[in-house]
């Protein structure tokens, strides 16, 4: 039976060629415009950390105080990143299950071969536990260890690409690097890790890749080494100098958690009121606390990780698609409005409405499977255009995967399918009668 | 006019017109909104910076280790800099024009003030600032060579004494009197303005400083850092060759330091704002393809249509009825379901814009794009059904009467 409703659709389709064509190009630009937004779409606003991303926690202090919040757009107050002062009452509180201060900095790597020029490493100064935290895979080797973080150790975590470039990709583990004239010994390597976006720290650049190494805090304290990253300071200043940074107010520090259970995260909620109730009576606040803790989620959200561009883009393709699909749905009907005498005979000869009915639906299908496919096509082309319209960190992103043809392709012939339906109905409400007659 | 008609020979296609009418309103709802994002992305990513783009280059500079004789160090690089052939002039500063990273401050009129007035991004710059970006002074004077002190890195807080800012600032913090010789307080220590330029954007290039996109400072500072940005600028047409020759000229001085991606203000400009046009290209893309779909399906739904009416297109020919009058009927026809569209769309294009309002912080739509819309629409609709309709005029009357 299907078999044969698939000829007739098939059938039917090439005798009205033009209007077959059209259709199919209408539904095909609609699914390929809407496949190329959401597979970047996608990829923006992707879970970095499905397994932990209600367990990890950005924690946010106001050190600044009610309306001196000149950061853009902070609606409620509060800072994005954390003073030295509070990361440090944090750390040492250890309140947490696990716990990090982090910035980005960097220095001047001097390779051992004189003949090489020294070049430029971003690095991540933080604690042990930031890899635990990040799940950040390691290829050689493994993290420093908490003796590592106390005792202020000239130890580094190196990246895949600094070690491909360095090492020529060998096991570099106990081996030292020169780092500003200072020797690091290498305790991990890391394999290739591309979390997206970097969600642990958004400042800067969202889709970037990870620093390309990574040292202990408490070392690049002791090194005074500059932030490479974002650094506001409330109006008012202070004196100069580097352990005026550390006691300023000046925000460039960001400050993870990890709590595995919900109730965990109610404790440390608590015990981060009681911690800015402590700074008020102290006399340092002179404003309530307003404190926050988001997980990877809700960070990502309230950062606008996704660009509203991008968003944008979607909302229009998707309305695209409906005209496409009200096209398509146009098409259709003025095309089995065409064909009622055929249908009449059809039914005259004994063919009931169920059968007219699902003949209609089938040659419905067959169009959306055509367009999937066209629109698949598009999709491919359409991301080729992206890469080379977009920056390279966001061009990077826009991967096709397998699912995505069955995605592509589902939704072509079922959109098309429920446009087709309405049609379909027309066409089994042709009377036989009637139309015999009128010939 | 013949409206019954038209209007009773509708009712009998009601879903047809309708699937055209939400067709039209919903091409016009997103033509609208995305031709308005457009113009704001092309517009923004288009500001002039103030600076002489084409024949400005920028060096990133980094010191191996830390060098205990910085200054000296610094003063030896743009002395060669500036003896370069070609070079007009150089200077070394904390940021760069389009480079998306810098410092700001809140700017006040008073010391200890809640709310500063003003937020302002910071340059630091010795006399030869002006000349190296090609600012237009366009009050009061340049630093002199007497005024500049060295500042060490980001964590000197050594306050300025006095300023340079631009008119943008100047009339957000003096409205309606000259800025010149005020005073301003920045960190609690007042600077005395000794001139205005015409304009200096800030570093950033995100969307989100456009409250003061054009708000900044020059400080009479020479930036000594082991991280710096040398900022050059040469004769016109000669940026490619003297931005090779530098780079050799600061290795010959000194082989310990790490030079980052050398860059033109044009090549800068084009990364900072590639996302941008980006999504302009494409949303353009997407509205072309929007128009042609929309057109194709009124052409094709009214052909179906005329197909479906020879019959009583050839008896109204019989009965007396001039080819003008067949081709008007469906103009007309063409142009209540149009209409229909139109008001909808606009309808639909305001609030898809006070929801975007609200969702993205987007700006207000302006009313034109609406009005324009709805002529496109309009125009789009008659040109799609002239074709149709001619060929329905066409129709012999006999043959339409005989053929049914």
């Amino acid at each position: 039976m299907f078999g044969y409703y698939f000829k007739l659709a098939l059938g039917s389709l090439r005798r009205n060629a033009v209007l077959t064509a059209l259709m199919i190009a209408a539904i095909g630009v609609g699914i390929g415009a809407l496949m190329t937004t959401l597979t970047v779409f996608r990829a923006m606003a992707a879970d970095p950390i499905p397994s932990k991303s209600r367990q990890l926690f950005a924690v946010q202090i106001d050190n600044w105080g009610p309306k001196k919040g000149v950061s853009p757009g902070d609606k409620d107050n509060l800072q994005v990143q954390l003073s030295y002062i509070d990361a440090m009452g944090l750390m040492n509180a250890n309140a947490a299950h696990r716990q990090t201060v982090m910035y980005v900095t960097g220095f001047a790597l001097t390779p051992v071969n004189p003949d090489l020029r020294p070049f430029q490493v971003q690095a991540r100064a933080a604690y042990a536990d930031f890899f635990w935290m990040f799940n950040a895979p390691f290829r050689y080797g493994g993290p420093w260890s908490a003796a590592d973080d106390s005792g202020h150790a000239d130890v580094v975590v190196i990246g895949n690409e600094l070690n491909e470039k360095v090492f020529g990709g060998a096991n570099s583990v106990g081996k030292t690097i020169d780092l500003d004239d200072h020797e690091y010994r290498i305790v991990g390597v890391l394999d290739r890790w591309q979390p997206t976006p970097k969600y642990f720290d958004l400042n800067g650049n969202t889709y970037g890749t990870p620093e390309d190494a990574f040292i202990p805090f408490t070392r690049a304290i002791d090194q005074q080494m500059a932030s490479w990253g974002n650094t506001n300071c409330p109006s008012g200043g202070g004196p100069s100098g580097w352990d005026a940074r550390l006691q300023s107010e000046c925000i460039w520090m960001q400050f993870w958690v990890e709590l595995p259970t919900p109730a965990d995260a109610a404790r440390y909620r608590a015990f981060l009121n009681n911690y800015a109730a402590e700074q008020q009576r102290s006399g340092r606040f002179s404003w309530p606390p307003n404190t926050r803790l988001r997980d990877v989620r809700e960070w990502l959200v309230y950062q606008h990780a996704v660009d509203d561009g991008v968003r944008i883009l979607v909302l229009v393709s998707f309305s695209f698609l409906l005209v496409c699909l009200l096209n398509a749905m146009g098409l259709m009907l003025a095309k089995i409005m065409g064909r009622v005498a055929d249908i009449g005979v059809r039914r005259a000869l004994g063919a009931n409405r169920r059968a007219i009915f699902s003949q209609c639906l089938i040659e419905a299908s067959v169009v959306g499977l055509a367009g999937g496919l066209l629109g698949l096509l598009l999709t491919a082309l359409g991301l080729l255009g992206l890469r080379s319209l977009l920056s390279e960190d966001v061009g990077r992103l826009t991967h096709f995967s397998p699912a995505d043809v069955i995605i592509a392709v589902t939704l072509s012939i079922a959109a098309t399918t429920l446009a087709g339906l309405y049609p379909t109905w027309r066409a089994a409400q042709v009377q036989p009668a009637w139309q015999l007659k009128s010939q | 006019m013949e409206l019954v008609p038209i209007l009773s020979a509708m009712r009998r296609n009601k879903v047809g017109a309708i699937i055209i009418v939400v067709q039209m309103a919903v091409t016009l709802a997103i033509l609208c909104n995305a031709l308005f994002i457009i113009e704001q992305r092309i517009a923004w990513s288009e500001r002039p910076t103030g600076a002489d783009e084409r024949n400005v280059f920028v060096i990133i500079n980094q010191w191996v280790g830390d060098p205990t004789n910085l200054p000296a160090l610094l003063q030896a690089d743009l002395a060669g800099l500036r003896a370069l052939p070609g070079v007009i002039d150089a200077f070394a500063s904390n940021s760069f024009l389009l480079s998306n990273g810098g410092w700001s401050y809140g700017v006040d009129l008073m010391p200890d003030q809640k709310e500063s007035t003003a937020q302002a991004a910071r340059y630091f710059t010795d006399e030869h600032g002006l000349q190296s970006l090609g600012l237009k002074l366009i009050a009061g004077r340049n630093f002199n060579a007497d005024e500049i002190a060295d500042l060490f890195g980001v964590n000197d807080q050594t306050p300025a004494v006095s300023v340079i800012i631009t008119k943008a600032l100047a009339e957000k913090l003096f409205p309606g009197k000259s800025a010149l010789g005020q005073s301003v307080w920045i960190a609690n220590h007042a600077a005395n303005i000794i001139g205005i330029v015409d304009r200096l954007q800030v570093p950033w290039v995100d969307p989100s400083v456009a409250k003061f996109s054009d708000y900044s400072i020059l400080e009479p500072f020479r930036y000594v850092a082991s991280g710096l940005y040398y900022i050059v600028r040469t004769q016109p047409g000669q940026l490619e060759a003297v931005l090779k020759a530098a780079e050799k000229e600061l290795f010959d001085l000194n082989r310990e330091r790490v030079l980052g991606k050398s860059r033109s203000l044009t090549e800068a400009r084009v990364e900072a704002y590639k996302d941008d046009r980006g999504l302009a290209v494409i949303l353009g893309v997407v509205c072309a393809a929007l128009l042609v779909i929309t057109a194709f399906g009124i052409v094709g739904l009214t052909s179906y249509w005329v197909a479906q009416r020879r019959r009583q297109i050839g008896i109204r020919r019989a009965l007396g009825a001039t080819r003008h009058a067949i081709v008007r009927y469906f103009q007309t026809e063409n142009l209540l379901i149009a209409g229909a569209g139109a008001a909808i769309g606009v309808a639909l294009a305001l609030s898809l814009n006070l929801w975007m309002v609200n969702a993205f912080a987007m700006q207000r739509l302006h009313g034109s794009y609406p009005l324009v819309g709805a002529i496109v629409v309009l125009i789009l609709g008659q040109a799609a059904v002239l074709w149709p309709a001619l060929k329905a005029a066409s129709i012999p009357p006999e043959l339409a009467t005989r053929a049914a």
